[in-house]
């Protein structure tokens, strides 16, 4: 494989931490820095390539264009994972593949769902109402129509399920892809009316604290939000990317609570309601309430804590030969933006400073990338993430320590606990196999 | 604080378009409606008892109700059940512990509430107010929570004590 060659390279490359990074200022166009770390290109010791061809569908019509495109048929793969593919009475999860995919944006085809009960309704948006009630001066319902002429306000930001990368409460790592472990995270750009115009517009009682919001599904689902959030940066969402909400997502209108736990974010929007009290709703009390190991229990948690995770390489692929890599992931935090993010490539014994794609937005999906080298030898990767705030990811002892594990492995399909924010790591094997390992 | 941040914002706002602006320059698309015209989808209930409808109930009555519209997922007697039992109160020993109602749910108002909201799961929000107290009655009395012959309405049900009210931490209390 050259490796002999490949390790002479090596000794002028920029190489910044331990089993191969390379200094992400390769990243930024410097070849001289990049050929450095890289040694002896693939190209030199490679195969000769085969000759040219045209292939058929150089020589033939292609097909019609679509209304409505979808992806390439050899695409397939890029697809949610369904929990309830059956609609059998109970919850539906529909997960995100972030290792096939590289940007921020995640696609709407691709946005992760959460069905608590009964699926999507089928919603007509021209007979669907907002109303806003309770301790207010005036009552008022809104129609898709009114809430579309008012002044728009539009941002990029995540929504994370708050029982995202349960599975990792597992005592022992499951061998389950980023996608399985979590896939319950996307983030996109919304549009819609920003909450605290249409609160002020109704008169806000100066005692009401909290808002109910409750949608319009079959379980009325209802979340309690103090009402210093919905006068900060809610939003009432009417656009995922440039379209209407998916079906999925909440159309016709959701809540949108950036940096919020993604079930307060409720879908199907119909009715906020002020109130001096929170609602102690059913998920709120109950499903959303994380037990600890002292047997009590965390409520009104909201935050969806600093986190990132690598989708490249990742569990489930397969390095194909050593050299040049880039291990690439995403990094979010409900507090802010992300200040930095660090990788390791030998479990933790030394982290080089990851580069990040810009613009880094506040609580919004940040992809990180870092140069490596991987000489062929056993490699665990890791990124830990730093907000703005100041919070760190923590390491995986020090989150056991706080919020424990559970017992026996759980179902990958499970919530054991939430608000999982710990380090993901992944092995390469000799062979160049990746897995899910603790480190 | 909001209050005084929309008045800094329009008293700005008519600096910028001259003294004839409008104080709240928003579009103002909203219908006003009456509450009396919401109540059909007023459903919420708050723990002390706001939202509670008029109307009652008992174990006895609760326990056809369940019979009717409850067993088939929740169990026979309210234990075992695919989706659930809804009586019975498993230690919590451990971070994945079974919530249940008697060993986790913090406050009464929240039975009702679900129960009415969201059950039975297939058809929602069509037992009547008497229904859901005879439900709940039911529920609390097999779990030893009320007396077998107690009533639950208005008045009372808000006042049953949860095992597990004060179990509760709030994560982060400067977000409230």
């Amino acid at each position: 494989m050259g490796s002999k060659r490949s390790r002479h390279g090596l000794e002028n490359a920029p190489i910044v931490a331990g089993n191969g990074l390379i200094d992400r200022r390769a990243l930024l166009g410097r070849g001289v820095l990049l050929a450095g770390a890289l040694g002896t290109s693939g190209a030199l010791t490679g195969a000769a390539a085969e000759p040219l061809t045209d292939a058929p569908w150089s020589l033939e019509q292609g097909a019609v264009l679509p209304t409505y495109q979808v992806a390439s048929r050899f695409e397939k793969p890029v697809a949610r994972t369904l929990s309830n593919p059956k609609n059998e009475p109970r919850t539906s999860h529909a997960r995100t593949p972030h290792h096939l995919l590289a940007g921020t944006i995640t696609p709407n085809g691709l946005h992760f769902t959460i069905c608590h009960q009964g699926g999507t309704p089928d919603i007509d948006p021209d007979k669907h109402r907002l109303v806003i009630h309770g301790m207010v001066k005036q009552p008022l319902v809104f129609t898709l129509d009114t809430l579309a002429r008012y002044p728009m306000t539009t941002r990029i930001t995540f929504l994370e399920c708050g029982g995202n990368s349960a599975p990792m409460f597992s005592p022992v790592p499951l061998q389950e892809s980023v996608q399985a472990l979590h896939g319950l995270a996307s983030c996109a750009e919304w549009t819609g009316v920003k909450l605290s115009t249409l609160l002020e517009e109704a008169g806000v009682d100066p005692a009401a604290k909290w808002l109910i919001a409750e949608g319009a599904d079959v379980s009325g689902l209802s979340r309690s939000t103090p009402l210093k959030k919905a006068m900060d940066d809610a939003m009432v969402a009417l656009y995922q990317n440039g379209e209407r909400l998916m079906p999925g997502n909440g159309y016709p209108m959701r809540l949108l609570l950036p940096g919020y736990e993604g079930n307060m974010n409720v879908k199907y929007l119909r009715r906020i309601k002020l109130t001096d009290q929170p609602q102690m709703s059913y998920y709120e009390t109950r499903t959303y309430s994380q037990l600890l190991p002292s047997g009590k229990a965390y409520r009104f948690y909201f935050l969806q804590e600093v986190k990132s995770f690598i989708t490249n390489p990742s569990h489930g692929m397969a390095l194909k030969e050593p050299g040049y890599y880039e291990i690439s992931g995403i990094a979010y935090s409900g507090a802010g933006r992300i200040a930095k993010v660090m990788v390791s490539a030998d479990g933790g014994a030394s982290w080089a400073e990851a580069a990040l794609q810009t613009p880094v937005l506040p609580k919004a999906f940040t992809r990180f990338r870092m140069p490596w080298r991987w000489d062929g030898g056993p490699a665990t990767l890791q990124s830990r993430a730093w907000d703005e705030s100041g919070a760190v990811q923590p390491t995986r002892a020090e989150f056991v320590a706080l919020r424990g594990e559970t017992k026996t492995p759980p179902n990958v399909l499970g919530f054991p606990n939430q608000h999982y924010n710990s380090i993901t790591s992944w092995g390469v094997g000799p062979k160049g196999e990746v897995k899910h390992v603790y480190a | 604080m909001s209050m005084r941040r929309s008045a800094l914002r329009a008293v700005s706002l008519a600096l910028v378009l001259g003294a004839g602006a409008a104080l709240a320059e928003t579009p103002n698309l909203g219908r006003p409606i009456s509450e009396a015209d919401i109540a059909a989808w007023d459903i919420s209930i708050l723990p002390n008892g706001q939202g509670l409808p008029a109307g009652g109930g008992t174990a006895a009555q609760g326990k056809t109700v369940y019979a009717e519209q409850c067993a088939a997922c929740h169990g026979e007697n309210g234990r075992g059940g695919i989706l659930g039992s809804v009586v019975g109160s498993p230690p919590i020993d451990r971070i994945d512990a079974v919530k249940t109602i008697a060993n986790f749910w913090g406050y009464p108002t929240t039975v009702f509430d679900f129960i009415r909201r969201a059950m039975p799961a297939t058809q929602p929000r069509t037992l009547s107010p008497d229904q859901v107290y005879a439900l709940v009655a039911y529920i609390f009395a097999e779990n030893k929570l009320i007396g077998e012959a107690d009533v639950m309405n208005a008045e009372t049900l808000p006042k049953v004590k949860m095992p597990n009210r004060d179990n509760f931490i709030i994560r982060f209390p400067d977000r409230i």
